[in-house]
């Protein structure tokens, strides 16, 4: 396996405070990891960080062969790094079909020699909305759905990116035991299909049943990498979570 | 590397903008209102209707920002009146130049100020971005009222000639027709934006700029492309207000009333649709003209703040979101 994302010594400061410090971190292709860590650890701020929201100041990000430093968001996101957001973000004045149109748009119809025709676009809208089950509602807007189906939008919207890496950043927080279920299945499902997938949850249920590693992020540095086993019972993990 | 992928997606904008029919459409529509008004042979007609038509351009090219993109601009008047003080410049420097060569070069200027105005001020956000183009007026108002050249405070004179060129008549018949020809430009324009994927692009941005970035749509870019045609545009339709008014000061050329009706037009007609400033601008100037004429010259400013501020609380989508929603 060749490392997909390779994070060396990545570091983030916000004034005085130091939200991340000389992280490390490597995605195998076609790896399932968990990215855990208690509120205020930095995992977002990671996320933001490889995605291009905020620019790192030390230490770099490379993805596949390229160093990705200094590019912007939707650069990135053309190389193939697609990302879901804490809270939906879906654009409100468009219908779901719109709303998966428009990463269709400019990732996968801006390569060059793909020029798709106006029916193959919306046919692979109305897939990809079907994919998560959102296909009977391509014409509604986003306030019509239910947290869960905003959830599935903003995954769909992801997919349609045709990404190589998808960061799913707490897309179950709030969500009941069955529809937590319905997203690891269809996390699983995209992971499948050959999508790299990094899950970042609260919900251990969810990151055991779904992650074959683990990385821990406490106070901006990363305390331990391996196997979901391995991991809950490292000291040093269960100090973090549970205190002494 | 990243050249190579920002062209590819430019070239992916490009084959979007469509829609032969809809110019043709357009122009015969222009030419049967010209006909229409050389018919009645009124000049107070052409005089009432190039107001109106300015105003579907202004509205529109505000429009084009304030509508798809999401970012409010207050300052109108500065890329409007460059638009017109550019052409007094011209008339001075070159007087035998003709008028759409004079738009031009006035579109041209104002867009490039709005492509700058946008490279500073498009890193602020919402109210921000509003207050900096407010700024902007302000600065433009004072280098225009401190430019000899151009008449300073005193304003400047400029002569009507008094017979059109190319079609005969009256002057104001060709002003009219030139700003219907611009009509048909930058309503071609703003449909095509729509129905592209660069008008994806920008609604993108105006319902929430991370959720573009992240979806692939390189916003700055795509805010340079909406400031500089938008400030291009609004230029264009006040290139030929020296010819019309043939006395330009800072203070009428810089007035309130252009700002607010440009943003008032397209809030009250829908921001949404190409249409949208369209109608407003018909049914706000025809309004505007009407009481003018029987109440009083003070009144219209009155009438666009207060059909603004009702169709803001009322009715948020305009007029034609009106009927869009009946239709759903």
């Amino acid at each position: 396996m060749t490392a997909l994302l390779r994070i060396e010594g990545l570091g983030k400061r916000f004034g005085g405070f130091v939200a991340l410090e000389a992280i490390d971190l490597e995605v195998q292709q076609g790896e399932r990891l968990g990215l855990i860590g208690p509120n205020g650890s930095g995992k977002s701020t990671l996320v933001n960080c490889i995605c291009g929201t905020l620019q790192n100041e030390s230490g770099r990000v490379r993805f596949g062969e390229e160093a990705l430093d200094g590019l912007s968001a939707h650069q990135r996101t053309r190389r193939g790094l697609a990302r879901s957001f804490q809270l939906p973000r879906p654009f409100g004045s468009l219908s779901l079909a719109e709303n998966v149109r428009i990463p269709i748009l400019y990732t996968v119809n801006a390569r060059p020699g793909v020029g798709l025709g106006r029916s193959a676009i919306e046919a692979r809208c109305l897939e990809l909305l079907g994919e998560v089950g959102l296909a009977d509602k391509a014409g509604l807007r986003p306030r019509d759905l239910t947290q869960i189906e905003m959830r599935k939008l903003e995954l769909a919207r992801a997919m349609a990116t045709d990404p190589k890496l998808l960061i799913a950043d707490e897309a179950m927080a709030g969500l009941s035991h069955n529809e937590v279920d319905e997203i690891i299945a269809l996390l699983i499902r995209l992971n499948g299909q050959g999508v790299t997938v990094i899950m970042i949850e609260h919900i251990m249920r969810a990151v055991m049943e779904f992650s074959q590693r683990l990385a821990v992020l406490v106070a901006g540095r990363k305390i331990a990498d391996g196997t979901p086993q391995e991991v809950v019972r490292n000291p040093e993990v269960v100090r973090a979570y549970l205190g002494e | 590397m990243a050249s190579l992928v920002d062209k590819t997606a430019a070239s992916g904008v490009l084959p979007g903008l469509r829609g032969l029919p809809f110019v043709l459409v357009l122009i015969a529509i222009a030419a049967v209102i010209f006909a229409t008004g050389r018919w009645l042979g009124s000049s107070y007609a052409f005089f009432v209707g190039y107001v109106v038509l300015q105003y579907i351009v202004l509205g529109t090219a505000w429009n084009i920002l304030g509508g798809y993109t999401g970012y409010v601009n207050f300052g109108v008047t500065a890329f409007f009146a460059i638009g017109a003080y550019s052409t007094v410049v011209l008339n001075k420097l070159v007087p035998a130049m003709p008028l759409p060569v004079m738009i031009l070069i006035g579109g041209a200027m104002a867009g490039l100020v709005g492509l700058g105005t946008g490279y500073l001020t498009l890193r602020l956000r919402g109210v921000f971005f509003s207050i900096a183009t407010l700024a902007l007026a302000v600065v433009v108002q004072t280098l225009i009222t401190n430019w000899d050249f151009v008449g300073g405070a005193r304003g400047a004179y400029v002569l009507r000639p008094r017979i059109a060129p190319l079609i005969g008549g009256e002057y104001v018949q060709y002003l009219f027709l030139i700003m219907l020809g611009l009509c048909v430009i930058v309503l071609a324009t703003a449909r095509a934006i729509e129905r592209s994927a660069l008008g994806y692009g920008f609604a993108a941005i105006r319902d929430d700029e991370a959720a573009a970035e992240a979806s692939g749509v390189p916003t700055l870019r795509l805010k340079l492309i909406a400031t500089g045609l938008s400030g291009g545009f609004m230029g264009m339709a006040g290139a030929p207000l020296p010819f019309y008014v043939t006395y330009l000061d800072p203070a009428s050329g810089f007035s309130l009333n252009y700002a607010v009706n440009a943003i008032a037009m397209p809030l009250i007609g829908g921001t949404s649709s190409w249409l949208g400033p369209v109608v407003g601008a018909i049914l706000v100037g025809g309004l505007q003209e009407y009481l003018r004429v029987t109440i009083s010259s003070a009144v219209n400013v009155l009438v666009a703040g207060v059909l603004m501020v009702a169709f803001v609380i009322l009715a948020p989508q305009g007029i034609v979101g009106l009927f869009q929603r009946k239709k759903r």
